[in-house]
């Protein structure tokens, strides 16, 4: 994945935050989403799902840890890592 | 019902008992009946096969058990993400989706959450009282309607109590119980251990419309809808006031947008009609709100936007 692959997919992530959580939102890229009270529990599911729906990965199982989902970039990190280990 | 099931209904009252004995920790060899497979029937579903129960949900539309179906393995992966419950995974395989009413036959303990609809309960009601085996405790998922009402439905009054699950029933360990005009303290206590080896809590309370929860949330909502129709505040900081002054994890008008305030107009419409006291009277400025279709998050506008 190249660096402008990374920026564009944070981006991607920041929106669907946004969308979420109202336009006026402020978080920075590495602010636990969760912990902030920024979003729901529920926001969770949602977000798993948008997942694997925009950038065409799995979430397994053994994915189901909340340390991938918790910021922008915990995110990009575990997206990143689906999309390398699909291609290798 | 059969010889077969009566047999079945004591082979499972006598295991409950042994288990309660042994203080079993979870629902094993217990049959649970929840019927209608919305959101809450969902909930209530997997939180009890989670506990080891074996579930019987049923609704009488089968596009609605499809998507049960799904949404019971996202209730699971949801469980593994927030409390690293891997054996939650397999709770969904406890399950067992059917159109059949008359599966309720073989339960000890049945949750009833079909819509909040007064009429569609009493028709439902009227449907279960020959299927329902005598030894069954049965408590009606509702947020407003009356216990003592749908009781006198059954053949048993003194075994139907009301139970006020929390959405998501997984995340949320404690809810309302009520007790019915003639709901007996055996039938409390016996809900009570179901809840208790499903690793819940119960706030026992008496029927009156909208119990404890409702009946002040919907006062509170309404009124603080009312100090934004009055431009006393706007909804930021009506909202504000509560989560910073208060320490309330949200507000109230941001409460109203998650429950639907369509929802809220309906339930104060309930509440009025049952006390017919004017402090029930629904604000003007929701009443304005929901015929604008502005519903809250569902429609991704209320008194904020989503």
């Amino acid at each position: 994945m190249t660096a402008n692959d990374n920026d564009q997919l944070k981006s991607d992530i920041r929106d669907y935050f946004k969308s979420n959580m109202g336009k006026d939102a402020r978080f920075a890229d590495g602010d636990d989403i969760f912990a902030d009270g920024l979003v729901n529990s529920l926001f969770a599911l949602q977000l798993v799902t948008f997942l694997e729906d925009s950038f065409k990965i799995t979430v397994e199982n053994d994915d189901l840890d909340l340390q991938n989902f918790r910021s922008v970039d915990a995110i990009a990190d575990f997206v990143g890592r689906k999309r390398n280990n699909s291609a290798a | 019902m059969s010889e077969a099931q009566e047999e079945g209904v004591a082979g499972a009252a006598d295991q409950a008992s042994a288990d309660a004995e042994t203080k079993a920790p979870d629902l094993s060899g217990i049959r649970i009946g929840v019927v209608g497979a919305g959101l809450m029937g969902r909930g209530v579903s997997f939180r009890f096969a989670k506990f080891g129960a074996t579930v019987t949900l049923i609704d009488r539309d089968d596009a609605a058990l499809q998507e049960a179906h799904k949404a019971l393995r996202n209730i699971a992966r949801h469980d593994v993400l927030f409390n690293q419950a891997r054996e939650s995974l397999r709770a969904p395989e406890r399950i067992h989706l059917t159109t059949e009413l008359e599966s309720l036959a073989e339960c000890a303990f049945v949750v009833e959450n079909i819509t909040e609809n007064i009429e569609a309960k009493l028709a439902l009601y009227r449907r279960m009282k020959p299927i329902l085996n005598e030894e069954c405790v049965l408590a009606v998922n509702t947020s407003a309607i009356s216990i003592t009402r749908l009781a006198a439905l059954l053949a048993d009054p003194a075994r139907v109590l009301g139970i006020h699950f929390m959405n998501p029933v997984h995340m949320k360990h404690t809810a309302e119980m009520i007790r019915g005009f003639h709901t007996t303290e055996a039938s409390l206590e016996y809900a009570q251990s179901i809840l208790a080896r499903a690793g819940m809590e119960a706030v026992v309370v008496n029927d009156l419309p909208g119990f404890v929860s409702n009946r002040v949330l919907m006062l509170t909502v309404n009124e603080a809808i009312f100090t934004v129709q009055d431009g006393v505040a706007t909804p930021e900081d009506v909202d504000r006031i509560f989560r910073e002054c208060f320490g309330h994890p949200m507000g109230p008008l941001a409460t109203g947008d998650l429950i639907g305030l369509d929802t809220i107009l309906y339930t104060l419409d309930v509440l009025l009609e049952a006390y017919n006291d004017p402090k029930f009277r629904p604000a003007p400025l929701l009443r304005k709100m929901v015929d604008a279709g502005r519903l809250g998050r569902k429609s991704g506008e209320g008194f904020f936007k989503y």
